[in-house]
């Protein structure tokens, strides 16, 4: 299936988008903050649309829209969390206007099943460059906030004594998480980016427990489904961002599964030093 | 040795507001060096408050704060601290090690990374809290005690002078409790670091702490048992009619008539408390 151009750009398009998610994903995950990736996805659906009108690539409507939007969620900060209610409603909203964007651009139909659902096989050799483009861009970004990330997301409070700026911070990621998320529409769409951000690094989450390991499994997990996904949709004529979502949420549930049983088997085990064990998890 | 050498902390005066609340109000009093110090008082009182302005995140409205001799600086090496509020994701599946690693230089910026040198160091402080099989274990099937002991292991990372603990003994059970006090008495008297171990049951800390330090009405009182915790300071404290039982060993402070602690307790729905406050 490689002979062919479009499947070659299909599997390179698809591995940088991958290990990006993949690796931002996993601090989405960390953080408990999967519900702004999946925000960030619908309100880049309005950008790309807006975009398109008005004759611009839908790749930079989508970046513009969604990094503006994920500044703008980290500068809210904690007035956002527990407003989903609120939130729910300007993505509905969102997706609203990248309807009416779409209802005045008639030239295309097929254009916003690609937004929403992806259209890998698509991609042409200058989105492979906008892609490895933006991905240094996110990559570089999250290298550098990473140390500073980690120790706010696992202990805000003693991060914020030590000095750790956590608005900045967590703005500075949730733009870096917009990066992400438009790269990651660009495979599988704007409505399916949990595919490859939140599937693969939950998945990680569950079979390593240290933050390296962790993170290295996150982005091959990504990897390996998405090229996987890819040639399945070969074989069967499948779309591509379908197989994806498929191998994401197997793996997702498998790992679960696994742990489950790991966790009712150390339970069986008995009581470890003498001590109680949590009954729930 | 002159005074600003022994007294790690001192509050000349010092007003604590937050949200144009006064906490504490016109407040002085000093803190030696290696002192084990009880800081005791209703939910409310300003426990929390003391403990963010002696880090350097809430500044004094008024007076003057010092600790070591010196305004306070936000990420000061020098303090440990375990926070009361601890944002553990019930479902953080990322094992001790890495937990407690996170906050070694976790304010500077770039990639983390570990010197051999910060991985001894974690090695040997997580072996002398008796912490040391929790280093692989993720913290999702950790219990509250081992939680503890394994944030106490981080707040003794790079040898602080001063321990700020803010109500460690919560959610753990009695045999815990005592654990942990003993082995931040034992840590504290062999490094000669200064404590502050806020709680809310005056008995178990008697053996282990030097002084106390009360709490409440925006006040503060301290000194030690003998001295502070008497019906006549106690209740111009709280502004109340308090009474002090001394009991097999243990001492009880109730309040009389309108029970001014339960009312305190009523705005902080975390920690529920019996309507005769043991303090």
């Amino acid at each position: 299936m490689l002979e062919y151009d479009f499947m070659q750009n299909a599997f390179a398009a698809a591995g940088v988008a991958a290990i990006v998610s993949g690796l931002v994903g996993y601090f989405l995950v960390l953080r408990g903050q999967t519900f702004a990736g999946h925000a960030l996805g619908h309100i880049g659906f309005a950008g790309a649309t807006g975009a398109v009108l008005i004759g611009v690539a839908p790749v930079w409507g989508l970046v513009g829209f969604t990094v503006a939007a994920g500044i703008a969620m980290g500068m809210m900060g904690e007035r956002l969390s527990g407003r989903d209610v609120a939130i729910g409603i300007v993505l509905s909203l969102a997706l609203g206007f990248g309807l009416l964007f779409l209802h005045y651009y008639t030239a295309f139909a097929t254009q916003a099943t690609a937004l929403l659902f992806g259209n890998v096989l698509a991609v042409d050799r200058s989105m492979i460059a906008t892609l490895i483009g933006l991905g240094v861009i996110t990559l570089g970004g999250l290298a550098a906030i990473m140390r500073p990330l980690i120790f706010a997301s696992l202990q805000p409070e003693l991060a914020e004594a030590k000095g750790v700026p956590l608005r900045f911070v967590s703005t500075a990621f949730l733009a870096i998480v917009a990066l992400a998320v438009s790269e990651s529409a660009q495979i599988v769409g704007t409505l399916m980016v949990f595919s490859l951000m939140v599937g693969p690094p939950a998945a990680a989450q569950r079979l390593a427990t240290g933050l390296w390991s962790g993170l290295v499994l996150s982005a091959g997990l990504a990897l390996a489904e998405a090229w996987l996904g890819i040639a399945i949709a070969y074989y069967t004529d499948w779309p591509v961002s379908f197989c994806i979502a498929l191998l994401s949420a197997l793996g997702y549930f498998v790992t679960r599964g696994s742990w489950l049983s790991h966790r009712s088997a150390s339970r069986a085990g008995g009581v470890t030093e003498g001590k109680p064990r949590p009954l729930s998890p | 040795m002159n005074v600003s050498e022994t007294n790690v902390i001192e509050l000349d005066r010092a007003t604590l507001r937050i949200g144009g609340r006064s906490i504490l109000a016109d407040t002085s009093f000093a803190i030696r060096r290696g002192e084990f110090i009880g800081v005791l008082g209703p939910n409310g009182a300003g426990k929390t408050t003391l403990m963010r302005a002696i880090l350097g995140l809430i500044p004094p409205s008024a007076g003057s704060l010092r600790v070591f001799g010196n305004t306070p600086q936000r990420g000061d090496p020098a303090i440990g601290y375990v926070p009361q509020v601890r944002t553990v994701l019930p479902d953080l599946r990322v094992r001790g090690f890495d937990f407690i690693a996170s906050s070694v230089h976790g304010e500077r910026w770039g990639m983390p990374s570990l010197a051999r040198a910060d991985r001894k160091v974690i090695d040997a402080t997580l072996l002398a809290v008796g912490a040391r099989d929790l280093a692989e274990r993720p913290l999702s099937e950790m219990s509250g005690g081992e939680r503890q002991r394994l944030l106490l292991a981080q707040a003794l990372l790079g040898e602080p002078r001063l321990l700020l603990l803010d109500e460690p003994l919560i959610g753990l059970d009695y045999r815990y409790q005592e654990a942990v006090i003993e082995l931040v008495r034992r840590f504290a008297r062999d490094r000669n670091i200064t404590v502050l171990f806020s709680a809310h049951e005056l008995n178990q800390l008697i053996g282990a702490l030097d002084r106390v330090l009360y709490l409440g009405n925006g006040h503060a009182a301290l000194g030690t048992v003998a001295e502070v915790v008497t019906a006549p300071v106690l209740s111009q404290l709280y502004g109340a009619d308090i009474n002090v039982v001394h009991a097999d060993g243990h001492i009880f402070v109730l309040s009389g008539g309108r029970d001014i602690e339960r009312a305190d307790h009523l705005h902080d729905e975390g920690h529920d408390h019996d309507e005769h406050h043991h303090a």
